[in-house]
């Protein structure tokens, strides 16, 4: 080991001052697999002992590009009593929901075998999820509301899933993630973004997973650091792929939230998405407005990670460009790329913005009294 | 002619092979057989479907024959229209998209010549992009080497989609070859099909297709970056043609930020992405992906954070905007004419040569 790790920081200090705020994207991670054995059949314990997960990648464990950090977590994240960052409710409340003072935190469990080869394997497992979010985590912190996690390839099964869980108040959302393995307004997902409908659930996308396609258009890159940069391409064409589809306007109703994908993005695409269609818009008869007023209606984003230009109030024109009620602040705790809540948005903006951005719009796109 | 735009360098318009027959007279005669005997089709790619409104303009359509194959109708339309000086032909005939190696080394060939021969040389506004067969390097850069005696190829031309991202080490001779003789890369939308146009496969509409060549631009400067590209070969310019310029500040915000919080894994990183760019990356006017009224286009320039970085273009016969409105309105006169004339200059170093 070359690099020196600082001593791992002490938890925050409580700080009564602060708002109180939401956090739409926390990664609860479990101890061993062990922990969904509870819910998960006997065959299909065999099954992964035997012949493992399969992602639409190519190793047996760990990511197809090398992380940052181990688990991709920060270093001061493993809980004490040991597990995995992520893993201990008690060091979770600690260290992070406690301090911070969390008043709403959107589970998004990662690594549950969404996006799988075997979408039967990918269903049971997803469905374990669901039941493990609630036994483990939101029926402990009151705070804490889950994720339904799906298995996406497998859209009847994914609507099923959805339709078990509406009207219960631990889920706040429907969670998807941005590499499927095709566009995510392709038909073959219709029935998931109707059944999240009918179930009042927004639908999250939250970047990563394995769809099987290279990350680029141009094939695939060779590091780390482009995968990450371009979870920001793959949700573009996911985002736009909802759009001129024609997902968003027929469901209007429907709400996209984009976890983990920026956002500064999202005002450049939409003017580019108006050009094309005012061009192009023979082509989809099915729009009946423009591009980006879907996006203004229908769609929120949470801000980690935060870009940050020099200089940072360059942010603020961008802000108003996608407007102030659209973006949802998280952390990705207990992840590397952690936004401290205290530090990650030096910006002057009103009271009334920063309490949006922070918990209000929140509160309204998930329903939180 | 808007008076506003005289003398303009023009650096993105596109003549067009006017059919596969067209260059019969340039091929070797091996190639001109298979051509023949086994009835190879026009390589027109779907990145511009002859018909699509997007494809040409309605008053530069010709009644018959493709958008841009006739040089009189260039002439009057794209060079005395705007009172450009110089114009910049991108050839977007389909050679990156064969599977043969040979085959592409073969029709570069042809579509080079048949530039020098059919618009260079009647033609003195006119220079042009070399077209090289990416699907193999070596010879990438012979035909580079063929070309580069003739001082009016200006630029290498790659698009933005092919087999593996640009920065790859596979693709580094050619940028060799584009430094040693003054050329610059240039980068146009375009696919070659062989990967599906997004990273997460093949969308249903064309509309999706021409949004997502902006996201691959991203993805191609995150690797020209990231590899080292512009480390290993610090005189190298490489222009993004029809690439779009207002996703540019955002991804080079989130580029940076991750450089700050991932540099080990690229060492030879050595500066802030965006300063890398802004030394080395060039961008062609049209289109512009913005709302129309001005005051947000200039938050955006600002947000650039550079007046070196636009190069002018129409993108003839493209269908980008009406009449003569080439450029926005409402811009400083002094980045008019920086874009106009200063930085197409400064990047094409040919550009200030007496190409006679």
């Amino acid at each position: 080991m070359t690099h020196q790790i600082r001593p791992a920081s002490a938890p925050a200090q409580p700080a009564a001052s602060r708002l109180a705020i939401a956090d739409c994207d926390i990664h609860p991670a479990r101890r061993s697999d062990a922990e969904f054995d509870p819910w998960l059949a006997p065959a299909w314990r065999e099954h992964l002992q035997t012949y493992g997960a399969r992602y639409r990648q190519g190793w047996q464990t760990g990511p197809a590009f090398p992380k940052a950090q181990p688990n991709a977590s920060r270093r001061d994240a493993w809980p004490p009593d040991g597990g995995r960052p992520g893993s201990s409710l008690g060091f979770m409340q600690e260290q992070h929901l406690d301090p911070n003072r969390v008043a709403l935190g959107i589970l998004n469990p990662l690594g549950t075998g969404q996006g799988l080869q075997n979408v039967a394997l990918s269903a049971a497992l997803c469905h374990a999820t669901n039941e493990w979010q609630i036994a483990n985590w939101t029926s402990r912190d009151a705070r804490l509301r889950a994720s339904v996690v799906v298995p996406y390839e497998d859209a009847a099964t994914s609507a099923a899933e959805i339709a078990r869980r509406a009207g219960h108040p631990a889920f706040a959302q429907v969670l998807l993630l941005s590499r499927t393995a095709a566009p995510l307004g392709s038909r073959r997902y219709w029935p998931i973004y109707q059944a999240a409908a009918e179930a009042g659930l927004p639908v999250a996308i939250h970047a990563f997973g394995y769809g099987g396609n290279p990350i680029s258009g141009a094939g695939w890159p060779s590091f780390y650091i482009e995968e990450m940069t371009s979870h920001a391409q793959t949700c573009q064409a996911g985002l736009v792929s909802l759009i001129v589809e024609g997902v968003l306007a027929r469901l209007p109703r429907l709400r996209i939230v984009i976890v983990e994908g920026g956002f500064a993005w999202a005002p450049a695409l939409g003017w580019r998405l108006d050009r094309a269609w005012r061009r192009l818009r023979s082509e989809t008869p099915h729009l009946d407005r423009l591009p980006s007023e879907y996006i203004r209606s229908q769609v929120w984003f949470t801000t980690q990670p935060m870009e940050e230009p020099e200089p940072r109030a360059h942010l603020l024109d961008t802000i108003a460009w996608i407007g102030w009620d659209r973006l949802l602040f998280a952390t990705d705790y207990p992840h590397w790329d952690y936004d401290d809540p205290a530090q990650a948005f030096p910006l002057p903006a009103t009271a009334s913005q920063l309490r949006g951005l922070f918990l209000d719009n929140a509160r309204a796109v998930y329903g939180h009294a | 002619m808007p008076s506003c735009l005289a003398g303009a360098i023009d650096c993105d318009i596109h003549p067009a092979v006017p059919g596969i027959a067209a260059l019969l007279p340039y091929l070797e005669e091996h190639w001109r057989e298979q051509v023949v005997t086994r009835g190879v089709d026009d390589l027109a790619s779907i990145s511009y479907p002859a018909n699509a409104p997007l494809t040409c303009r309605p008053d530069w359509r010709p009644e018959r024959g493709k958008p841009g194959s006739d040089l009189d109708r260039v002439r009057r339309e794209a060079l005395d229209g705007f009172g450009s000086s110089l114009a910049i032909a991108n050839c977007l005939y389909g050679v990156q998209l064969l599977f043969s190696e040979d085959l592409a080394a073969a029709f570069a060939r042809a579509v080079n010549d048949w530039m020098a021969r059919e618009w260079l040389d009647r033609e003195p506004r006119l220079r042009a992009s070399i077209v090289v067969p990416i699907q193999n390097t070596e010879m990438a850069v012979e035909e580079i080497e063929r070309c580069a005696p003739d001082r009016r190829f200006v630029q290498v031309l790659l698009l933005v989609m092919g087999d593996r991202p640009l920065g790859k080490r596979q693709y580094w001779p050619i940028y060799a070859a584009a430094e040693r003789h003054g050329l610059p890369i240039g980068i146009h939308a375009g696919s070659a099909y062989h990967n599906p146009p997004t990273p997460v496969g093949w969308p249903s509409y064309y509309t999706e297709d021409y949004v997502a060549q902006a996201q691959a631009f991203q993805t191609q400067l995150t690797s020209l970056v990231c590899e080292g590209v512009f480390t290993r070969f610090p005189a190298l310019k490489v222009v993004l043609l029809e690439s779009g310029f207002t996703w540019l500040p955002a991804h080079l915000w989130r580029l940076t930020k991750f450089w700050r919080g991932l540099r080990i894994e690229v060492p030879w990183v050595d500066r802030a992405p965006s300063d890398i760019v802004r030394e080395n990356v060039r961008l062609t006017l049209q289109p512009v992906d913005a709302p129309p009224d001005r005051d947000t286009l200039l938050r955006i320039l600002d947000h650039m954070q550079s007046d070196e970085l636009l190069l002018f273009s129409t993108d003839y016969p493209h269908w980008q905007f009406d009449g003569d409105a080439a450029l926005p309105e409402g811009l400083p006169e002094s980045l008019v004419r920086r874009i106009l004339i200063d930085n197409p200059r400064a990047t094409y170093a040919r550009l200030t040569e007496d190409a006679a």
